[in-house]
């Protein structure tokens, strides 16, 4: 009797088929990275190569030894897994190149002396050849660029989110998907593949007509870019109105609320993290546009602090400038080392932009909790 | 404060279809009237035309006449906003406002008008509204906490804390049990009882033995067939329409051989 009440150890459970042990991976692929150094190193090694190549080895010795053992549906879970993960390596690459590579060029005029506190005017090509020559330190900064940047990025957000939030307020609130909502839909959509040389274009035109021949300034960028942000701002603030719960707007006009109150209190409270943060990432999206501002604002060297004359350097057309024409044709490594170090700053202005679209998005979120 | 309502040969559309057809009742003041009937038969409808609540979606028109101690909801130039301050309504669903704190969504109906209140008057008003739907005891230490992190129940009496905060002379409500557990759901029930000496009630309901406990006067709506408009059928005393109907529909609706 007492034996059928002990449980019999070694016999499997009859629910379980065979079972790869938990290290398994990790031997297929210290072999994959073996015999793929081992191949290489007959054709010639180079890392690139020899990731690829273990890569292949570690999916197709893990898929078969699991299809062995486990049997074929464990087998095909391994194999899409193996996929899933390589797909996401290799989005996640150049990501990781991208930023790696402007750290390394960029950290050093990042660190030059005065990089953000000075503007690049009366930096010539003589103190360039001095710095490559005589080891000076290399002069001139990104300080105008920068306010450039800020300042065209400020007043085109000021004219895009009062007009992007008002039309998705139209669309989702009053349009009442009639022929004038779905006509400005469609033509939202539009704007959204606009090139953005075009919307440069467009405002260069718009102000040459407007104002006069030759008007660039920094609000002429703005316009410009406003041009490409609309449509984002619009689209994200229409999406974020609409996954407002319509309870919330009965609610409201059960309690003898007017609809324009409902509105300005109820509803666009309930959605202002989600329209913070698309209005924060239509922000990025045209931080670093460069073409529409190289024929709106063109480029200076000085610092203009006003946005209406005079024009304007920014961040994208700083890079362009200093790669495109170095500041001395015989030794273009200052301008290359201030041309990364300005990208980095740009993209740590779009990274600090991100956080902030996270952070305004928690601030604001509805609270839960008890 | 309370009012009596009087429907005269009303018909109610959603564009061209006509949901429910040539309703004439007679609300009392200070009285709960039950709503009964199977699914899709425009009793919500019905009742949302009891605030101009109705005209919000799209395309919803009514024609006939809904009178508010005589006068006429749907008269020429009357604000649907002004009825709406007047007539309440409490939803299917309970529905606080998730930005806003248990304190504010009570004061709601007065902030979000904008009209100036002390904050004396104000914790005057949420003590004594909260009070009114039994559920002061539950929430006075957290006043501040955000209304969506009551359980269903607490928010449902939150929202008629919400309703009866704005002094309305008549309360609807939508069903306004059918999210609930049992014991809140009595807890809502014991609300009424206690609402129906200060306020006209009216009560959309599926559960008949609700509709029994709770209300003085029962109507019972009904449908021919899908397509075909919502009609009232039967209204009176609640004793009478589930004791002796004289309709045959009724009838069988209340005995449980149909619906």
């Amino acid at each position: 009797m007492t034996s059928t009440l002990t449980p019999v150890r070694s016999k499997r459970s009859a629910l379980t088929k065979g079972q790869l042990p938990k290290y398994a991976p990790l031997v297929v692929l210290a072999a994959a990275l073996i015999v793929g150094a081992a191949i290489l190193a007959l054709v010639g090694f180079n890392a690139f190569g020899w990731g690829i190549v273990s890569a292949v080895l570690f999916a197709v010795g893990l898929v078969s030894w699991s299809a062995a053992v486990e049997g074929s549906r464990r087998a095909k879970d391994k194999l899409a897994t193996c996929l899933v993960v390589g797909s996401f390596l290799v989005a996640l690459l150049p990501l990781v190149s991208v930023i790696w590579t402007v750290l390394v060029n960029g950290v050093p005029g990042l660190l030059a002396p005065g990089f953000l506190t000075s503007s690049m005017n009366g930096v010539t090509g003589v103190y360039d050849n001095r710095a490559v020559e005589d080891g000076a330190p290399v002069l001139g900064g990104i300080y105008h660029a920068l306010l450039g940047t800020i300042q065209i990025t400020l007043l085109a957000t000021i004219i895009s989110v009062p007009v992007g939030l008002l039309t998705a307020i139209y669309l989702v609130e009053y349009g009442n998907d009639g022929r004038l909502a779905r006509a400005i839909t469609f033509f939202v959509d539009v704007m959204t593949g606009i090139p953005s040389i075009v919307a440069g274009l467009f405002a260069a035109a718009f102000f040459f007509a407007v104002v006069g021949p030759g008007t660039k300034t920094g609000a002429v960028a703005a316009v410009a870019l406003s041009v490409l942000m609309i449509p984002v701002v619009v689209r994200s603030s229409e999406e974020m109105l609409k996954i407002v719960p319509n309870e919330l707007r009965e609610a409201a006009y059960a309690l003898g609320v007017r609809k324009w109150r409902t509105i300005l209190k109820v509803v666009i409270p309930t959605a202002i993290s989600g329209i913070a943060s698309g209005v924060t990432l239509a922000i990025a999206r045209v931080i670093g546009e460069t073409a529409p501002i190289l024929v709106t604002a063109g480029f200076a060297t000085s610092i203009n602090s006003n946005v209406f004359g005079g024009w304007m350097a920014s961040l994208p057309t700083f890079i362009y400038t200093q790669i495109l024409n170095p500041t001395s044709p015989a030794n273009p490594d200052p301008s290359s080392q201030r041309a990364w170090g300005a990208a980095l700053v740009l993209i740590i202005l779009v990274m600090v932009l991100n956080l902030a679209a996270r952070l305004i998005a928690r601030v604001f979120a509805p609270k839960a909790g008890r | 404060m309370s009012k009596r309502i009087d429907v005269k040969d009303l018909n109610v559309y959603y564009g061209d279809f006509l949901a429910v057809e040539d309703v004439t009742i007679n609300i009392e003041a200070k009285s709960v009237t039950a709503f009964i009937g199977p699914s899709g038969c425009g009793k919500s409808t019905f009742l949302r035309t009891l605030n101009r609540m109705h005209e919000v979606l799209p395309g919803a028109r009514v024609e006939g006449e809904v009178l508010l101690d005589g006068d006429n909801l749907y008269g020429p130039g009357v604000d649907p906003v002004t009825v709406r301050s007047q007539i309440g309504m409490v939803f299917q669903r309970p529905n606080p406002f998730p930005t806003m704190s248990i304190r504010d969504n009570v004061l709601a109906g007065v902030k979000l008008n904008n009209k100036k209140i002390s904050k004396g008057e104000a914790d005057v008003l949420v003590e004594r509204s909260l009070q009114g739907a039994n559920l002061w005891n539950e929430v006075k230490d957290r006043l501040e906490k955000p209304g969506s992190g009551l359980s269903g129940g607490q928010q449902q009496r939150l929202c008629i804390a919400r309703a009866i905060a704005v002094e309305p002379q008549v309360i609807l409500m939508d069903e306004p049990c059918s999210a609930l557990d049992p014991i809140s759901t009595l807890a809502i029930e014991d609300l009424i009882n206690e609402l129906k000496d200060q306020y006209t009630v009216v009560i959309v309901t599926h559960n008949m033995q609700q509709a029994a406990r709770v209300s003085d006067k029962t109507a019972f709506f009904n449908i021919a067939g899908t397509g075909k408009p919502g009609k009232l059928i039967e209204f009176g005393e609640t004793q009478g329409i589930f004791s002796n109907p004289t309709q045959k529909a009724t009838e069988d609706y209340v005995s449980g051989r149909f619906g």
